[in-house]
């Protein structure tokens, strides 16, 4: 039920953010500072996304999985290949699969 | 609902699908959206059942922020740091209604359904055509087929992972990561060496605090990071620069 109560409030938060861009007065972009750091936050935020999940252990724990690092170098690969999403998710399951399947 | 699939409705399919606006959104939705096969993965292996998931797709409607908040409760983190976590990657899908509200120029109903279709991708294709009849073509068709894509494939990898013992074998504890850098990679890629920093001082700080902090923390704290993009001069972005400069580098303004 907790889990129920967390999942509503923040796709209820999640839709009021975009709903408080679509309203809001053109102003609120004109402020620079407020603009510069809005802009940056999503790039730390996924970045630190990218380092945590990539990197996830036991519990709190940071591991280094061979399988899983080189499903995410293939990833990187395909991105700079400039291939499509879908071709970048893929290539990144498929590398790690692969290796795991081998033995890795 | 109803009403983007009217205003769909209203224009001749035929001659639509061969306009640039429609092939881009085609193309867009349909990868994006078959996604939600790893978000439907990820959320029933971090223990949420296949009708929490699809409601996540559904009501959220949001994937970077929808696999946050399901990475923190597979961690076994705190709900309020997965949800704060889940807000504050949520809180771009604002500056993009920004710009979008004034492409798409609509108001009451319209606009508040509009608002759930406001992400990423909607706003990468929408902003990128040239006019505001286009404009409001590319979003709708977006929004439909990546939406309806995204809810599908999320129940498909929802309830085929219900039935898969050994999720790990299929790699998809990579596909987090790579969704992620599919996201990020763009600004990388576009942007000068301080958007480059800020990725790396956010890792950097969400790793380094990972084993002491909760988990959902530390990707909280790596936000910090973004405190750089304050100092020096405006960022240098492709594209004209009005007199704050552009919002950010695929966000060109679309003649209205």
């Amino acid at each position: 039920m907790t889990l129920w109560i967390a999942l509503i409030a923040t796709a209820a938060g999640c839709y009021l953010l975009k709903y408080a861009g679509m309203a809001a007065p053109r102003r609120l972009l004109d402020n620079p500072w407020l603009r510069r750091f809005a802009i940056a936050v999503p790039v730390a935020l996924l970045a630190a996304l990218i380092a945590v999940e990539a990197l996830r252990g036991e519990g709190q724990a940071l591991a280094w999985d061979t399988a899983r690092m080189a499903g995410v170098g293939a990833a990187v690969l395909a991105l700079v290949l400039r291939a499509p999403f879908l071709v970048v998710v893929v290539a990144a399951a498929a590398t790690t699969a692969a290796l795991r399947a081998l033995g890795l | 609902m109803t009403r983007t699939r009217l205003t769909w409705a209203n224009v001749s399919i035929l001659s639509q699908l061969r306009s640039p606006a429609v092939r881009d959104s085609l193309g867009i939705g349909v990868a994006v959206g078959a996604a939600g096969l790893a978000f439907g993965t990820a959320a029933v292996a971090a223990g949420l059942s296949p009708a929490q998931s699809v409601f996540l797709s559904l009501f959220m409607f949001t994937g970077a922020s929808q696999f946050a908040l399901v990475g923190v409760i597979a961690g076994g983190g705190n709900l309020a740091a997965g949800a704060l976590g889940a807000l504050l990657l949520g809180a771009r899908n604002t500056l993009y209604g920004l710009r979008l509200t004034e492409v798409l120029g609509w108001r009451g109903a319209k606009r508040a359904l509009a608002a759930h279709g406001v992400i990423d991708e909607t706003t990468a294709v929408t902003l990128a055509q040239p006019d505001r009849e286009s404009a409001r073509i590319a979003f709708v068709t977006t929004y439909a087929v990546l939406g309806s894509f995204w809810v599908a494939f999320t129940l498909l990898g929802a309830l085929a992972t219900e039935r898969v013992s050994d999720i790990d074998a299929f790699g998809l504890d990579a596909v987090g990561p790579a969704i992620f850098l599919g996201l990020l990679w763009p600004r990388l890629r576009d942007e000068g060496g301080r958007t480059r920093l800020i990725a790396l001082l956010g890792a950097g700080v969400a790793l380094a605090t990972t084993p002491i902090l909760p988990p959902g923390v530390p990707v909280l704290l790596a936000a910090s990071a973004g405190l750089i993009a304050l100092f020096g001069p405006e960022p240098r972005v492709p594209g004209p620069v009005d007199g704050n400069g552009p919002v950010s580098g695929r966000n060109e303004e679309v003649g209205s």
